[in-house]
């Protein structure tokens, strides 16, 4: 069930090329949203059959590499499943909002088609080397994207600095799944098997070495300060599209790393370096937000927010790890924060990244000075945008606030300064969010010179259906969110236990 | 029983998010209908307030969010209801027919709704986010007329303020969970563990003023009068800002236990009902004036708190909100009509349209504290209260009480006087006026005013230990005569003072009169102190971060380049050149090899001789 969920997606990326060139380019576009759609329902039907108490679920296994220790190994907990969902739901968003692409159309779904697979792949990966596998096709993925897709010469300077700049870090990422192989016996790269016997307890230096090199692996394609700077000419110069899975699906990819394999597999380095990754984390927050605060491009300022939310995520599990003085309802509130907040920001700023590509398609630029009182023109783009940009900001009502509360009360018990410094971050977001929306939505009305004398079109019906179900998602976990955190919980207690052995 | 309650909130946020989605769509039948809902809300908020229900489902891990009506929220909800019925009634004949009023109506239930839960909240998560979202809605509508900017910029000052005194609940919230309070239950909140009791009581009361416009947070409400005056009227005077006065009253038990906290709010209340007042006497601008004199207003609620009189703030609360609600949508009927906010402008405004003059007056001599009035009975519970804390606290909040009479009479004075020779030439300052007062202002305005002038029973020996009893403070002081004699000469002294001196100017240096009308310079302190270097430091870190990061990572890919261009030169020059130069050297030894190939047989005989003799030489030196 679960491998066909990963490769239905690819399944019809190798039906593509079979199909006539004849076909209309919205043809494929179709395909994929139906593969997205089928995909998507797939994952509903694994939601209601998942068993919120049952831990690891729908297993399976296979023989890959035995000599090296490697298997096909997938599955998914608490921890995955929403992100596995997050996935379908971006995808299927992506696709819709794509039905207006006149770029080689065929080659651009297949592409997408081979993303999704590849992101649905890597959260549900229980082999390190499986996960390593997918970790680097995604980037192989993005790069094709970006560099095919972007807006002119710059994207493919951005897109090879993307390449170069996540491929390193995936060498790192590597060499410390390598290290934790080897110290277990018998050698195996599978991760259940890994957070059973524990391999480094006790290493002292070799674990700290393993913890370095996956933590800055996974650090880069978070990305936490100092390692951030391939992100924001990655997502000025992708398309929107590519932006939306760059930031919803892709960082998911570090983050996800730490609570699936550093966490739970070095548990005594985590709970050594815990302060490390706490300060890199609050630094990332105010950081990230003071910076995205001093942009005047927006889909740049977008992509600098998104240091600053990863660095919530950073921030709640360096606190996680951090026993003393703290309770486990403390540590299991970060923890689920910090899950929480990796779906809701795939589903906002997902949502905020298209809503930049609409105003791109519009006005071919993305400096907000260019425009003005554009909420005169589009009053339903601006509204969506408005209600995007609230909901980035944490406003209660929408998934930003029920993770980042989750982060925040669970985080500063042990680590008080580094979130009392952090909290300072959701202030800095509303303003340069406050600031974004004036300048460009409320005021007299005046439009770049780009724009064609006829005027300017509002949020089209696809624009809508791509981005509006976004924000509604938001809505629901942000209104009702037992249904989300009672998967998630359970798992975030799990972990917290793991690294507290 | 918990429907009632279910009903109370969800139907103010639900039709308001309906009507703020429908937009100018439904343009005729939206205030009627907005009005409906209010009507409706407030049955709910009755029934809630007679049956008292709860309600609660799980939030997080360990947390509940909690609603329950008990004394103090019956209190609360039946106000907030009955304002917003009044203030939206009023507000029908407000918007021009091509305006938004979906926007307006919807933002205006949702703002209702989510004050509704944040006085119904039993726990800190539930009513953080109702607290929040009340921020987010006045957002939304001091910034109605977006198409100015200093309105749009207005809005954005009003919520960063709130909000970075919001960051003190977060901040709470953390705390109470480090203290041992898993539950964030309201009333479990004074058994936190120290310290963490202290960080939870200084955050609660660092949002608390903030959203109260306490000082140092005042300024805002002064841009928060940008939006239109039914917003002015529902939020900024009755409802919002009172949210953090009453968040103070809920939350006395924890300023009890936290020694320090309950004078600390004292003294806040008191000073801002002091200055804030003074800083009202020196307004010239109406909507300014209201909007100091509901901070200085609130600061007597806050005061009641930070002394522990519970019942005592809860009438200020009660009272305050129906005469200042009602005195707002008298200026929100003038500006309409005339064009204006100005005091100088609106001199004998109260003469052409009597019926909103009349609701003036008798709201703004609530307001100066003049008996048997209600605000007069409520403050002298709150000085009561005051006294119980110290000598100095009572004097000062008397000296605000007499500035309160001062600016309240000073706007009644000028709206009284006789009509100027043209007064037409002064209006339309702000607007193009009407010159028409909307049929259906006069009920609400009626409503209100009624309701300023009569509410002072609440403060009768009767009615007032009913009050007691309903809030839960049983032992609190009531006035003493004398106090309510007192208080009286003070306010008709101010009054009559304020009155013969309204003609001329202050006898006050300059530069005081300058700070007060520019509200103490808070805005320009705020912006000096926190915005202007957090946006500087913002820039210098964005410059840092193309520069110095990003550079570094530049450097390192030109690093490498250079790297492999050294690598190269050593590959051609170095490995590859020894490869050739060892195959250099082994042609050159071929080429001397081949020398003495000469094919000539003696010289082969020459070299045979050559060879032995060197042979024998080797052999003998050898041996």
């Amino acid at each position: 069930m679960l491998s066909v969920v990963t490769f239905l997606p690819l399944l019809a990326c190798a039906v593509l090329p079979l199909l006539p060139r004849t076909l209309p380019d919205r043809a494929y576009v179709w395909l994929w949203i139906a593969t997205s759609a089928a995909d998507l329902a797939l994952v509903i039907a694994l939601w209601v059959g998942y068993d919120t108490r049952g831990g690891m679920q729908y297993e399976q296994r296979a023989r890959w590499i035995p000599s090296a220790g490697v298997g096909y190994h997938v599955g998914v907990d608490g921890l995955s499943l929403p992100l596995v969902a997050l996935t379908c739901l971006l995808f299927l968003a992506v696709a819709v909002h794509s039905l207006r692409e006149k770029r080689r159309v065929r080659s651009y779904v297949c592409l997408f088609l081979f993303l999704q697979s590849v992101s649905i792949g890597l959260f549900v990966a229980l082999d390190l080397i499986l996960f390593f596998v997918f970790f680097d096709l995604s980037i192989v993925g993005m790069f094709f994207v970006i560099a095919g897709w972007g807006h002119g010469e710059r994207a493919r300077a951005a897109a090879l600095r993307f390449f170069l700049y996540t491929f390193i870090g995936s060498l790192a990422l590597l060499l410390g799944f390598i290290g934790l192989c080897l110290a277990a016996e018998p050698h195996t790269f599978d991760i259940v098997d890994l957070t059973r016997v524990n391999p480094l307890a006790g290493h002292g230096l070799y674990a700290g070495l393993v913890l370095l090199a996956i933590g800055v692996g996974l650090a880069v394609k978070t990305p936490t300060v100092p390692f951030h700077t391939w992100l924001p000419p990655a997502h000025t110069d992708a398309p929107a599209a590519g932006s939306a899975i760059l930031a919803g699906v892709l960082l998911k990819m570090g983050t996800y790393g730490f609570v699936r394999i550093a966490m739970p597999l070095l548990p005594g380095s985590w709970r050594h370096y815990a302060l490390v990754i706490v300060v890199v984390g609050a630094v990332s927050v105010v950081y990230g937000a003071l910076v995205a605060l001093a942009q005047t491009d927006f889909k740049r300022m977008i992509a600098y927010t998104s240091v600053n939310h990863m660095g919530y995520i950073v921030l709640a599990v360096g606190a996680a790890g951090t026993l003393a003085g703290t309770d486990a309802q403390a540590r299991s509130l970060a923890v689920t924060g910090a899950v929480t907040q990796m779906v809701s920001h795939g589903l906002i700023t997902g949502a905020l990244f298209l809503l930049s590509g609409v105003l791109y398609d519009r006005g071919r630029t993305y400096e907000m000075d260019a425009y003005s009182g554009l909420a005169a023109h589009t009053p339903r783009f601006a509204a969506v945008t408005a209600v995007a940009a609230f909901a980035s900001l944490g406003i209660p009502g929408f998934s930003g606030f029920i993770a980042e509360f989750q982060i925040f009360t669970g985080s500063l018990a042990s680590q008080a300064v580094a979130t009392a410094l952090a909290v300072t971050g959701i202030l800095i977001t509303a303003a340069l969010f406050l600031i974004a929306l004036r300048r460009m939505f409320l005021g007299p009305a005046r439009l770049p010179e780009t724009i064609p004398a006829g005027g300017i079109r509002d949020l089209r019906t696809t624009e809508a259906l791509s981005t509006v179900p976004l924000l509604a998602v938001a809505l629901v976990i942000g209104v009702a969110p037992r249904w989300l955190l009672d998967v998630i919980e359970p798992a975030g207690r799990t972990l917290t236990g793991l690294v507290a052995r | 029983m918990s429907t009632v309650l279910w009903l109370l909130i969800a139907l103010p946020i639900g039709a308001g998010a309906v009507l703020a989605l429908t937009g100018p769509r439904r343009n005729r039948l939206v205030p009627a209908g907005a009005a409906t809902v209010a009507a409706v809300t407030l049955g709910a908020a009755i029934a809630a307030a007679v049956t008292r229900p709860a309600a609660s489902a799980p939030l997080f891990a360990g947390m509940e969010a909690g609603l329950a009506v008990d004394g103090l929220s019956a209190v609360m909800v039946v106000t907030v209801a009955a304002v917003t019925l009044a203030v939206l009634v009023f507000a029908t004949g407000e918007f021009a027919a091509d305006e938004n009023r979906g926007r307006f109506f919807g933002l205006m239930l949702l703002f209702a709704g989510a004050v509704l839960v944040t006085v119904t909240a039993t726990t800190l998560p539930l009513l953080l986010m109702a607290w929040e979202v009340m921020g987010a809605a006045s957002w939304a509508l001091i910034g109605y007329w977006w198409q100015r900017p200093e309105r749009a910029e207005a809005a954005d000052v009003a919520f960063l303020t709130t909000r970075a005194a919001d960051l003190g609940l977060y901040l709470a919230a953390g705390a109470a969970v480090a203290g041992g309070v898993g539950s964030l239950r309201l009333d479990a909140l004074p058994h936190a563990a120290s310290p963490w009791l202290h960080v939870v009581s200084a955050g609660i009361v660092v949002a608390a003023l903030g959203k109260s416009a306490q000082l140092p947070f005042s300024f805002w409400l002064s841009r928060a009068m940008q939006g239109p005056s039914p917003v002015s009227a529902l939020l900024h005077s009755a409802t919002m800002v009172a949210a953090g006065a009453y968040l103070l009253l809920r939350l006395v038990p924890l300023l009890d236990t936290t020694e320090w906290a309950g004078p600390v709010v004292a003294w806040a209340g008191a000073v801002t009902a002091l200055a804030l007042g003074l800083v009202a006497v020196a307004q010239t601008d109406l909507k300014q004036l209201l909007a100091a004199s509901t901070s200085a207003q609130i600061g007597f609620m806050v005061l009641a708190a930070g002394s522990g009189g519970v019942a005592a703030g809860t009438t200020q609360l009660v009272a305050h909100a129906a005469t200042k609600s009602g005195l707002f949508l008298a200026a929100g009927a003038w500006l309409t009509a005339l064009g204006t906010k100005q005091l100088p402008a609106l001199r004998g405004a109260a003469r052409t349209h009597r019926l909103v003059g009349a609701a003036f007056t008798a709201g703004a001599l609530t307001l100066a504290g003049l008996p048997p009035l209600s605000l007069w009975a409520a403050k002298d519970e709150v000085l009561a209260a005051a006294r119980t804390g110290g000598t100095g606290l009572y004097a000062v909040g008397l000296a605000a009480a007499a500035v309160a009479a001062v600016y309240s009479i000073k706007a009644v004075w000028y709206v009284t006087r006789p009509l100027p020779e043209s007064p037409q030439a002064r209006y339309d300052t702000e607007q193009r006026g009407t010159r028409g007062v909307a049929r259906t202002a006069s009920a609400p305005l009626l409503a209100l005013t009624l309701a300023a002038a009569v509410l002072g029973v609440l403060a009768l020996p009767g009615p007032a230990s009913w009050l007691r009893g309903l809030v839960g403070a049983r032992g609190e002081p009531s006035p003493a005569p004398w106090e309510l004699g007192l208080s009286a000469g003070v306010a008709f002294a101010s009054a009559g003072l304020a009155w013969w001196c309204a003609s001329r100017p202050a006898p006050v240096p300059r530069a005081a009169a300058r700070a007060a009308h520019g509200w103490l310079y808070l805005e320009q302190a705020a912006r000096t102190v926190v915005a202007r270097p957090v946006l500087g430091l913002a820039r210098t870190l964005a410059a840092f971060d193309d520069r110095v990061v990003d550079g570094a990572v530049r450097q390192t890919a030109r690093g490498g380049l250079v790297t492999a261009r050294l690598a190269r030169r050593l590959d051609d020059g170095g490995i590859d050149g020894a490869v050739r130069a060892v195959a250099a050297s082994a042609r050159r030894l071929g080429h001397w090899a081949r020398r003495p190939q000469t094919g000539l047989l003696h010289q082969y005989y020459a070299q045979a001789v050559v060879g032995f003799l060197v042979f024998v030489l080797i052999i003998l030196l050898v041996r």
